[in-house]
């Protein structure tokens, strides 16, 4: 894979993929179809601080809801490793293995650090039909917060009721 | 569509708890969260900076209590407005700096009977507050703070930002906090 890779743009089709949530469960992309799906890919687990990118959007997981959306983190991370630290760290939202082959799903998105061995931090807001609406690569070390996430599950929502006959509110 | 991420919002206020002059070249806003031992290292750091930037800096503090990891962390914040709002703000900042002070005393250091002693502490009545905890009185104003955190790209505790911009940069070493905001201030 070249190192001229780059994240997937608002506009584009999402790729679906299926990886492991736990040891013997399976989730696909496609499962979310018809509700916007957030992905949030991140480095690896057990990163040393409070508050870290995954526990942070577990903090505000009622407000990814109001707007109907699914989170789902991914990293290179083993499914065992996953079902750790969601358990320490009391997630209350999938995390998925792109464990093997590594890296995948995060190549297919453009995210990957090869360097690294590793996902970079890179978030993706996907409407209901699978379209990419919003993404964003931060800046090595910058863990992104949740604002840009927020603005585009409202800009889609937006969008939607102006698209929509009537235009429910 | 989308502004720049990791800009504050809403801008500071008289609803803000602020320590230093208001005309201050610099303004540093802290979201912090009473349970952190990271907000607690930071507390240590924060006077030495302040001290060296001798007047030029007004810091405000904003809660963002992370209930999942900290399970006393939102009572510690709704006790700190109780505080605020029965006895000033000099009581806030007095009870602000008791939590840090004593958060890594034990498991309880955060329970409700510690809060509303350092609340006696700082100068509220014990009553009033244990009453307000009891009624969770400041439960929306602290989830209104910490809110206001995550739109404005709060990545964790705690975060900083000067003159409105969420600061990457290390604030574990008091030399280099000072110099990000020596450099703000020019």
């Amino acid at each position: 894979m070249s190192n001229t890779q780059t994240i997937l743009q608002a506009g584009t089709a999402a790729p679906d993929f299926t990886l492991h949530a736990t040891p013997d469960q399976t989730v696909s992309l496609s499962d979310f179809r018809g509700r916007p799906v957030i992905l949030a890919f991140y480095p690896a687990d057990w990163s040393p601080v409070c508050g870290d990118q995954m526990a942070l959007y577990n903090e505000i997981l009622s407000e990814f809801h109001k707007h109907h959306a699914e989170l789902l983190g991914i990293s290179v991370d083993g499914a065992w490793c996953h079902n750790a630290f969601a358990h320490d760290r009391k997630l209350h939202f999938p995390l998925l293995a792109d464990f093997e082959p590594k890296g995948t799903v995060a190549r297919q998105y453009g995210v990957y650090q090869e360097h690294e061995g590793t996902s970079g931090r890179a978030l993706f807001v996907i409407d209901g039909e699978g379209t990419i609406r919003w993404s964003y690569l931060s800046p090595p070390g910058v863990n992104p917060g949740a604002d840009g996430i927020l603005e585009a599950l409202e800009a889609l929502d937006a969008s939607t009721h102006a698209a929509a006959p009537g235009g429910a509110s | 569509m989308i502004e720049q991420q990791g800009t504050l919002r809403p801008a500071v206020s008289d609803d803000d708890h602020v320590l230093g002059p208001p005309d201050a070249p610099v303004t540093l806003v802290e979201y912090g969260d009473f349970q952190c031992p990271h907000c607690a290292r930071a507390h240590k750091v924060l006077p030495k900076v302040l001290k060296r930037l001798d007047g030029q800096v007004r810091f405000v503090f904003r809660n963002f209590p992370l209930a999942e990891s900290h399970p006393n962390a939102v009572h510690a914040a709704e006790a700190a407005e109780s505080v605020s709002a029965r006895a000033g703000e000099q009581a806030f900042w007095r009870v602000h700096d008791l939590m840090y002070d004593h958060q890594r005393d034990g498991d309880d250091s955060l329970d409700d009977a510690h809060l509303v002693r350092y609340a006696e502490q700082a100068g509220a009545n014990p009553a009033d507050v244990a009453l307000d905890l009891a009624g969770d009185v400041y439960e929306s104003e602290v989830k209104a703070d910490f809110m206001s955190g995550v739109r404005s790209g709060v990545n964790g505790t705690p975060t900083f930002f000067i003159n409105g911009q969420r600061f990457e940069g290390d604030w574990t070493s008091a030399d280099a906090f000072a110099a990000a905001l020596e450099s703000a201030a020019t």
